[in-house]
């Protein structure tokens, strides 16, 4: 930040405040462009580019003042002709192409700065050899900008540069350098407001022309692009939609190389990483030019510009444009994939050279010679592509951005998973993926190279049997780690037992570390982060292919080199080293492995200085070794004893990791730490997050080793086997953590510092945690060594032997003298007394309870206080009745808890007029209609979570709210599991399955892998139920705000923000303990970030989390909310005694299992929980009245009336500062603090409106209609209106198949057939993008591709990615083939389509799907039931197919013959498919290259339906036998 | 070295083993044959129907066994996981951990725990008493229990006043952690309630002495027939002790005055008792001090545990009639409305010596003694009907006119409760100041007015079950610890 202290800078970004830090902001978009293979420019080109912009609009994004979009822009081809005339007429005259540029430059609006800025280009162009030709004032129209933009608005110049002196090929590098000298100079005054300065583009080859503008904004802002004269004939364009609501002119795209969809999840380390070599770079093509352009990275730029920082650096320093891409943004290139050797090999050689950019990203990029456009390795944008018989390309993030006549189009295809697409200029061709790779993957001898170079841990050396470690010495040194008793039996002993770690469940009611009384480990204070909207998570499991542990270590070379030696290093297939493993390195005498040795230790006496003095040693000793040549550095706490206490090693590595960043030294060496301290996964996962390259959890492996000598595991089982377990499971742990991110390799994850840091302070983060926020303070060094010196005590008492057993512990399961719960057992007890006997006073007790527990400390809200204020009678306010709207019940599906609970809980909240969820597990149809006695069992709150369980057209319909679930507190970024022999009649029936079929749910959505395709399905929901509002139900972390504003612009009307605390029917351990944080933090960060960016007053906020009382809630009110979430607590009222044994089905009080011996148990009636929320509205109307507010209205974020309890006297908690979640909003201006009008969500322009009135006579009477209308790609979720519509009239049957026949004609939008309801036959002639058939139920949709085109369509693509998502019904048929994830987690529908994409039928559980063509590879992958077919013609299907779930078949019995046949003659009926005709043709020939895909659990359920079916057939006629005997 | 190889735990999953099994007791000996003697009544379970018996704990979430039924904590989830498991040597390492005596407590404890069972919501609780018991007279059986002397001796000198529960517990604590421990007993042998209040066919006190000789083993040094306060002087103790720590037990009895209680043949229950625990250990009773119920109608006043053990005795002894009488009304057979789980249970409790036969008679109010020749004959006796809400919400009761009766009675044995500790010569010589209850005053920490000078026990929290005595008595051993090194050890 500049030296003067301002709130917005002059470019309009906001600098930090509160708990808002722009730092946090993401984006996403949609990117497109047009190229001319010819070569030829063409004003059409801007013109057709321009079309595609604004037919991406709905991809971006508006912002608070309704005008300003988050920025468009457009990189085009050098427009020579353009400029030499424009110039001429201001009498500069051009050098010839090539031999000048044109920098485009923003200067500050105030002109003493851009004045100077001026000059400071010119002086570093003459300076740098080039000649100075000119300035160009770029005319601009302002007119028509939204008030930010145009208050923000930078004056545009360019300025012409002439190549002088330099070499023609030297120029553009040059330009670079010049580029970099002026930025670094203008961004050092400190006495001026240089936000406004930026050089968009500076090159003899493109230009780019962007702002803070709407794609339909751009071309009347900047009338060159109007001016038929500007000619090109390629160009890029970019439309954003950023979470940061305050986006700025210089971050919009694209790039000076590339527009980018997506996101880098690793940023950090990829930052970290790049200033790490940074002293190491060196090439000859740059000479001593390179310090010039140091540090690389412009700090403050979004992830995507520091990607094109890198980019540019890479393809200045000498390798050509795809080969960068191909580093940076590598496809996966496991075993599992079927690639070229010479391919794997450059992607093994460059893994040793750099990690992953990893993240989604559809990525469209150009140097001016070439232009292309590559996928992320999970495919997780769109990227569609149209090439055109007259040499026309047009790639953009839809089809249809154009409008082609089919008889032009030559060909149609998407970009795959991982792949390239690159239109070369110079040759006027397109370069097809794999020879574009091929030909960089030979350039040099890669293989040959890795086959020389790299080294293997085993080829090291042979150590001899390590002994076993001496059982007094590993007790002392389980004490001076703090192992508890707990731990080894809940944490470590199922890992080495069963190779996964432990499932809990009911949440986390425990204190925060920071507020704990007992010693933490350092580990303790941080909090995982993980991926909501602006990225998807992976599934770790069913896409595990993607996802790889193999790293290198070693030194690091020359980044901008490429020699044979750059890939002389150690690789280690995971990051877990075994003391075997420890020794082998130590004892190694390979030249290229040089281990040096570290204690990290300090007197075990010491305090917080003692500790800084000994990292202090540690890091100069590390400077020291690296010097002299090594190039590992083994971090060891082994040698601890009496004297020497271990130094957190977390501390110790993280320190050490930034100490070496900062001196230019960290990739000369790698770390490898030997801890006893590590043990959960969380551990492995911060040491990793923060730099470590791999580690030894020496302790935990003895740990495990004496647990299975004394036959104290789970299993019976070796000790050598329990050590491969427990390494299998932290592995397993890892990839789940990366995944949660949305991260694949822990190469990209390694020093990615994907953490929150909890509870310590400012000079600690600082130094040894650059870069993690750290937002209420906290402990410091001091308290870090008491705490390790009371652990070390343990070990070392100062009299006596130490204790034979270890510390019972009481984390997880409450246990004497161990952690502080909120939930104790005289809590349980007087709540459930109060409202069985509906005894205030026992309520008050209960209430009493936790407050004073809570003044124990256990969260954060019982450091906060009311301030005094003028109290009200306590009749004036608000009655009860009039807060209860306000609560509503959390959401927990049925099948996690039992049928009795989630209808006693809907018929409560119904009866108080609050509202209840119903979880993710859809809802019996039977409690849409009220009860006989008034009561009524519907769940106001329906949830669409992931899978899409249930999600029907009539469930949407009656519903008052759809809540979106991102993310869940206890294990956010996760998916779950509902395994086979708990999905009864009842849960299947509901989730439209079939008993004993597992139910797996995705981790992601797998229709929102960004930003825009959240306001997608928001609009989706909508559409079909506009009456209800729709919710987004997001888990607090850093940078939640900024994602809750992204939603408030994506049009939810209400936002839930969730502690990391909730309950939860089953969650690993570590997901419960150690992901997301405390409500108050996401809480108070969303209201400050929705009021400073002026959108609190068009959304709602609810709260969850361990709410518990009428104070909780007042708290929750004055920092923002406007309602309140219950889940925990209403099951206590019911009966739920905190067993935490949901996810074993065993549940001894019915509420949290399906065993119907235990459901009888189920003791809860709806009374009770009324009796809680009256008991709680109660005291909280006495917390308003000693308040002084009338309504809660008034009391919503008015967090001017908390202060922080003065008498704190934790020792631990004294350094706590809450002033920044206290902040009331700066510069609202009186502005609303809470919601106080509806989101536009303007359905009345959607195709649909038009397509009810047309229907109306089917709606009304059910008479048949025909239609026949154009569409294009900006239509979207089209017949969804139109289907909910027909479920609200007729139900889940819907209409009479073929009452309504629409015949389309275009491209169809997104989410096309969204929730179709049965009696619609849609056709699609022409293509379709994303999301096809989402939670269709039932219906057909047939997409065809024009009649008159003239390519083969088994061959190209029409349709987009995700089709029939979560369909329960209807039909499909494609005559063409379709992206990625098809027909994924279907449930019912069935479809005939000619090809499609990788991960087809993922998560099927229903529905029967044919493939007449190629599949994409894991296919199958989590497919628990369903059939599908393929046409397997290469014979090599099951190699790209995921095996885990299902077999393989031939097609063989009858009925599967028939049910193929029908559905192929059905396909040939409605689209005419000339592959589909042949087969029918050649039947017999045909059938045996069929492959029927049968999920194995499937299978054994329907043989036991069948077989039941023979039994109850058996028993029919022996009884008819006895009868007619 | 295993001649066959068991298989590790048995057979049934822990998670369903609550729905797998019904709980069993410990099979107690037949009442014709147990009451001829004085030996335990309670039998052993064979040790695999005890794991089954640990398989159906159920490792809650919020054990409320642990933290909110047993005063000592233990941990109930703990050690029935290693018993499942067959893990009996650790079982009794964490049992040990928080019980100096699971013997004893094995065998005499109601087992708060058991009613605070979650189990217990539906179906009966976890056998967690038997349990208990199993893993540590397995322990004793195997050898498992030794002596643990401290490594180091700190060279701090700590008397003990007093050798019931509170004072054991407190005094093995304390020697294990290297201090030299005197434990001061008034009576002729060691263990206060323990061994004489307790019938032997509840606790035999070999079991006691078991114990009693580790403890010696371990350095505490016992001194019977030591009145402390007036054999020794509070001067010289507090002279020659670093610490002092009262556990004198409430031993003064609530009498009932009534017309006629200087009648012959009415006595309190614990004289009685003690009586013959003396005679079971060998000890002859001069014939003018025994008090005996062979051939006499038995009349005990009071319902409680003392009660019940008097008519255990009454029984043995040979009386021909035994009628135990109680003021209160009839508890209920389930938990009443008010009186959820997991709060201790107002039911009616039946024990073992209800079961060998004697009349339980509620509600009853005796008005006065009636005798012959100084020799109590009758108890003159009224029902009475009990309110819940009489002055300040608290049951009142009122008497029923005309049902006034008789009892015949030739023994009368009060067990109506006991008021507090004896504050005899070493508690006045000290000045050691008194709450209004009459129990000692402690502040935090166990440390009574005078400083260096602990209380724990029922001295202070008046009388009470023998587990709350073991908590005790830990709790002031840490203090005292605490008070002598200065900072805890670790």
């Amino acid at each position: 930040m500049n030296g003067f202290n301002i709130e917005r800078r002059a470019d309009g970004t906001l600098t930090p405040y509160g708990l808002y830090d722009p730092a946090n902001g993401h984006d996403s978009c949609g990117v497109g462009f047009v190229a001319q293979l010819d070569g030829q420019p063409r004003h059409s080109v801007v013109q057709d580019v321009l079309r595609v912009l604004i037919n991406l609009e709905h991809r971006g994004a508006i912002g608070g003042d309704k005008t300003t979009g988050d920025g468009a822009g457009l990189l085009l081809q050098m427009p020579d002709l353009f400029f030499r005339q424009v110039c001429e007429d201001q009498r500069l005259i051009l050098p010839a192409l090539n031999d000048y540029a044109v920098a485009m430059v923003f200067l500050p609006t105030d002109t003493v700065p851009a004045e100077r800025a001026m000059k400071v280009f010119e002086s570093a162009v003459q300076q740098e050899g080039c000649e100075v030709l000119g300035w160009r004032t770029v005319p601009t129209v302002s007119a028509g900008l939204g008030e930010f933009a145009r208050s923000t608005q930078p004056e545009i110049r360019q300025l012409f540069v002439g190549r002088g002196a330099v070499a023609p090929e030297q120029f553009e590098r040059k330009l670079y350098v010049i580029r970099r000298v002026v930025e670094k100079e203008v961004a050092g005054w400190l006495d001026q407001d240089t936000s406004q300065f930026y050089v968009p583009s500076f090159s003899s080859r493109t230009v780019n022309y962007k702002g803070l503008l709407t794609g339909t904004q751009l071309a009347s802002f900047y009338p060159d692009l109007s001016d038929p004269r500007l000619a090109c004939s390629f160009s890029v364009v970019h439309q954003r939609y950023s979470t940061n609501t305050f986006p700025s002119w210089n971050l919009a795209q694209p790039f000076r190389f590339l527009g980018h969809n997506g996101e880098i999840n690793t940023l950090r380390g990829n930052i970290n990483a790049m200033k790490a070599r940074e002293a190491t770079l060196e090439s000859d093509l740059f000479g001593p030019d390179l310090e010039k352009i140091k540090p690389v990275i412009v700090e403050g730029g979004s992830d995507s510009a520091i990607f094109d920082n890198v980019l540019e650096l890479l393809v200045a320093a000498g390798r050509s444009l795809p080969h960068a891409v191909m580093m940076m943004i590598p496809e996966a290139w496991g075993s599992k994939f079927h690639i070229s050797e010479d391919k794997r090999a450059f992607y093994e050689y460059h893994a040793a050279i750099m990690e992953p950019w990893d993240g989604p990203a559809a990525l469209i990029f150009t140097d001016g010679r070439y232009i292309g456009g590559t996928l992320d390795r999970n495919g997780l944008r769109p990227a569609r592509y149209t090439v055109t018989r007259d040499g026309m390309v047009v790639m953009a993030s839809e089809t249809g951005v154009l409008e082609i006549a089919g008889d032009r189009i030559l060909r149609c295809g998407r970009l795959q998973p991982g792949r390239m697409f690159l239109v070369d200029l110079a040759q006027h061709r397109i370069v097809p993926d794999n020879e574009v790779k091929a030909k960089i993957s030979r350039h040099r001898p890669y293989r040959h190279w890795l086959k020389d170079h790299v080294i293997g841990l085993r080829g090291l050396f042979v150590p001899p049997q390590i002994p076993k470690e001496d059982p007094d010495i590993l007790r002392r040194k389980q004490h001076a780690f703090g192992y508890t008793d707990e731990e080894l039996k809940r944490v470590l002993s199922p890992m080495a037992s069963r190779g996964q770690e432990a499932v809990g469940s009911m949440g986390n009611d425990a204190a925060p570390a920071v507020l704990s009384n007992r010693p933490q480990l350092l580990f303790s204070y941080f909090k995982q982060l993980f991926a909501q909207v602006t990225n998807p998570p992976i599934d770790p499991l069913r896409e595990e292919l993607v996802m790889s542990l193999t790293g290198f270590v070693g030194r690091e070379k020359n980044l901008l080199g490429e020699t044979p030696e750059h890939c002389a290093r150690l690789k280690l297939p995971h990051p877990l080293l075994t003391p075997q493993d420890m020794m082998r390195l130590r004892q190694t005498t390979h030249p290229d492995i040089i281990p040096a040795e570290i204690d990290t230790l300090f007197p075990a006496d010491g305090n917080g200085e003692a500790l800084a003095e000994a990292l202090d040693t540690i890091f100069r000793r590390a400077e020291r070794h690296i010097r002299n040549d090594a190039t590992i550095l083994i971090l060891t706490d082994r040698r601890s004893d009496r004297e020497h206490a271990p130094i957190p090693a977390l501390l110790a590595a993280a320190g050490l990791h930034h100490h070496l960043i900062r001196k230019g030294l960290r990739t000369s060496a790698s770390l490898v730490v030997e801890t006893g301290e590590a043990r959960e996964i969380m551990h492995f996962a911060l040491l990793l997050g923060y730099g470590t390259n791999a580690i030894c959890p020496y302790v935990a492996l003895s740990s495990i080793r004496e647990m299975a000598d004394l036959g104290l595991l789970e299993e019976e089982i070796k000790a050598d086997q329990a050590v491969d377990a427990y390494i299998t499971a932290i592995k397993k742990g890892l990839l789940k953590t990366f995944s949660r991110l949305g991260i694949s390799t822990v190469r990209s994850y390694l020093g990615a510092q994907m953490f929150e840091a909890v509870g310590l302070n400012r000079s600690v983060v600082d130094r040894y945690f650059c870069g993690t926020a750290s937002r209420i303070g906290g402990i410091s060094l001091n308290e870090i060594a008491a705490e390790t010196r009371a652990r070390h005590r343990r070990g070392f008492p100062l009299r006596g032997k130490p204790a034979p057993l270890l510390d019972p512990g009481g984390d997880y399961h409450i246990r004497n003298g161990g952690e502080k719960h909120l939930m104790s057992p005289e809590v349980v007890y007087h709540l459930q007394y109060a409202v069985r006997a509906n005894c205030e006073k026992a309520y008050r007790e209960f209430s009493r309870l936790v407050n004073e527990q809570s003044h124990g400390c256990a969260t954060l809200r019982s450091l906060f206080r009311f301030k005094k204020t003028e109290p009200i009678p306590v009749e004036e306010v608000e009655p009860v009745e009039a807060i209860f709207p306000r609560f509503v019940s959390a959401a927990m599906s049925f099948g996690s808890i039992s049928r009795e609970a989630h209808e006693t809980i809907a018929i409560a909240m119904n009866r108080l007029g609050a509202n209840s969820n119903s979880g993710e597990g859809g809802e019996d149809p039977a409690r849409y209609y009220p009860l006989p006695n008034g009561d009524s069992k519907r769940s106001n709150i329906k949830q669409v979570a992931s899978a899409r369980f249930g999600v029907t057209t009539e469930y949407i319909v009656q519903s008052k709210e759809l809540q979106i679930k991102i993310a869940q507190g206890a294990k956010p970024g996760e998916g779950g599991q509902l395994p086979g022999h708990k999905v009864n009649e009842d849960i299947a029936r509901v989730r439209h399955t079939i008993p004993g079929v597992t139910l797996i749910s995705p981790p992601p959505h797998h229709d929102i892998y960004s930003i825009e395709d959240l306001s997608q399905l928001i609009f989706d929901l909508k559409a079909v139920n506009p009456n209800a509002r729709i919710s987004v139900k997001l888990v607090s972390e850093a940078g939640v705000g900024t994602v809750a504003a992204a939603v408030a612009k994506a049009k939810a009307d209400m936002v839930l923000i969730s502690g990391y605390d909730g309950g939860t029917g089953a969650s690993p351990l570590t997901s419960i303990k150690h992901a997301g944080l405390p409500w108050e933090l996401g809480l108070a960060e969303t209201q400050q970030t929705l009021v400073n960016n002026r959108l609190r007053d068009r959304i709602r906020v609810q709260v969850d989390g361990q709410l518990r009382t009428g104070r909780d809630v007042a708290i929750a009110a004055l920092m923002g909310a406007e309602e309140f979430g219950f889940g925990t607590v209403v099951l206590v009222t019911l009966g739920c005694v905190m067993m935490r044994k949901c996810h074993l089905n065993t549940c001894p009080v019915g509420v949290a299992t399906q065993d119907p011996e235990l459901r009888r148990r189920f003791g809860g009636t709806p009374e009770y929980v009324e009796r809680y929320f009256r008991f709680l509205a109660q005291e909280l109307r006495e917390y308003m009245a000693q308040l002084g507010f009338r309504t809660l209205d008034g009391m919503i974020g008015r967090v001017d009336l908390l202060e922080v309890e003065p008498a704190i006297d934790h020792w631990k908690a004294r350094g706590l500062d809450f002033s920044a979640i206290l902040a009331p909003p700066r510069n609202t201006n009186g502005g609303p603090l809470r919601c106080i009008r509806r989101q536009e969500h303007e359905l009345n322009k959607a195709l649909d409106c038009q397509l009810i009135r047309l229907c109306t006579p089917a709606l009304e009477n059910g008479e048949p209609v025909q239609l026949e209308m154009p569409i294009r790609n900006v239509h979207r979720t089209v017949c969804g209106m139109l289907s909910g519509e027909i479920a609200r009239r007729y139900g889940a049957k819907g209409l009479p198949d073929n009452t309504i026949q629409i015949r389309f004609e275009g491209s169809a939008g997104q989410s096309f057939g969204m929730a179709l309801a049965p009696g619609i036959t849609a056709c699609i002639v022409g293509d379709a993008n994303d999301y096809l058939g989402k939670s269709m139920s039932g219906g057909r949709i047939v997409l065809v591709p024009p009649a008159n085109v003239t390519y083969l369509p088994h061959e190209n693509v029409i349709g987009g990615n995700v089709f029939l998502y979560g369909a329960t019904g209807g039909e499909l048929y494609v005559y063409g083939i379709v992206g990625e994830r098809f027909a994924i987690r279907n449930s019912g529908a069935s479809a005939v389509v000619e090809g499609v994409g990788d991960h087809g039928c993922e998560y099927m559980t229903g529905g029967v799907v044919v493939i007449l063509g190629p599949t994409g590879s894991n296919f199958a992958a989590g497919m628990s039931g369903g059939i599908a077919y393929v046409y397997d013609e290469t014979q090599l299907f099951d190699t790209r197919c995921n095996l885990d779930m299902v077999d393989l078949e031939s097609v063989w019995t009858v009925e599967d013959k028939q049910q193929l046949r029908t559905m192929i003659e059905q396909h040939v009926r409605y689209t005419g498919s000339i592959r589909g005709k042949m087969i029918l043709d050649n039947w017999e020939s045909q059938l045996p290259l069929f492959v029927k895909v049968m999920p194995i659990e499937y299978r054994k359920v329907l043989e036991r339906m069948r077989l039941q079916q023979h039994l109850d057939d058996e028993t029919v006629s022996a009884t008819e036998e006895v009868y007619r005997a | 070295m295993r001649p066959f190889r068991l298989p590790k735990r048995c057979t049934v999953p822990k998670p369903t083993g609550f729905l797998e099994y019904t709980r069993e007791d410990a099979p107690k000996r037949p009442v014709e044959v147990r009451v001829r003697d004085f030996r335990e009544i309670e039998e052993f379970l064979p040790w695999d129907r005890v794991e089954r018996q640990a398989a159906r704990c159920m490792d809650c979430g919020i054990p409320f066994c642990h933290v909110y039924g047993c005063p000592v904590k233990n941990r109930m989830p703990d050690f029935n996981e290693l018993v499942y498991r067959r893990q009996w040597r650790r079982a009794l390492d964490i049992l040990h951990s928080t019980n100096n005596f699971p013997e004893i407590t094995g065998r005499i404890c109601p087992a708060p725990c058991e009613a605070a069972c979650t189990l217990s919501i539906h179906q009966p609780p976890v056998a967690i008493r038997l349990i208990e018991l199993e893993i540590v007279e397995r322990g004793w059986r195997e050898g498992w229990i030794q002596p643990q002397p401290a490594e180091e001796r700190t060279g701090k000198k700590v008397a003990i006043v007093g050798s019931g529960p509170a004072g054991l517990a407190a005094a093995q604590q304390l020697g294990r952690n290297g201090h030299e421990v005197v434990v001061f007993e008034k009576a002729d042998r060691i263990g206060g309630i323990l061994r004489y209040g307790i019938p032997d066919f509840k606790l035999e006190k070999w079991i006691l002495d078991r114990r009693l000789n580790q403890m010696r083993e371990e350095g505490v040094r016992f001194e019977t027939g030591v009145d402390a306060g007036t054999d020794l002087s509070p001067r010289y103790l507090q002279r020659t002790f670093d610490a002092i720590l009262i556990t004198a037990g409430a031993s003064r009895p609530r009498d009932l005055n009534i017309p006629g209680r200087d009648l012959g043949g009415i006595h309190f229950a614990m004289d009685f008792l003690v009586q013959q625990n003396k005679r079971n250990a060998g000890d002859r009773i001069p014939k003018e001090q025994e008090i005996l119920a062979s051939g006499k109608k038995v009349v005990v006043i009071g319902g409680g545990d003392t009660g019940s053990d008097c008519v255990g005795t009454s029984r043995r002894q040979g009386a021909i009639d035994i009628c135990q009488i109680e003021i209160l009304p009839k508890p209920a057979d389930v938990r009443p409305a008010d009186n959820p789980w997991p709060v201790w249970p107002k039911v009616l409790k039946t024990s073992t010596s209800h079961e060998e036969g004697c009349t339980r008679l509620w509600s009853i109010l005796t008005r006065e003694f009636l005798g012959e020749g100084g020799q109590v004959k009758k108890l003159h006796c009224v029902k009475l009907e009990w309110t819940d809400t009489g002055q300040s919400g608290k049951p009142a009761f009122r008497e029923i006119p005309g049902s006034d009766f008789e009892l015949n009675a030739d023994l009368v044995l009060l067990s109506l409760g006991f008021l507090h500790t004896e504050h005899g010569p070493l508690v006045e010589g000290l000045k050691i100041s008194a709450d209004n209850a009459g129990n000692l005053a402690v502040q935090e920490g166990h440390r009574t007015s005078v400083p260096g000078i602990f209380a724990a026990g029922d001295c202070v929290l008046g009388a009470s079950l023998v587990v709350r005595a073991i908590m005790q008595g830990r709790e002031a051993a840490a203090d005292v610890d605490r008070y002598l090194m200065g900072k805890e050890n670790y």
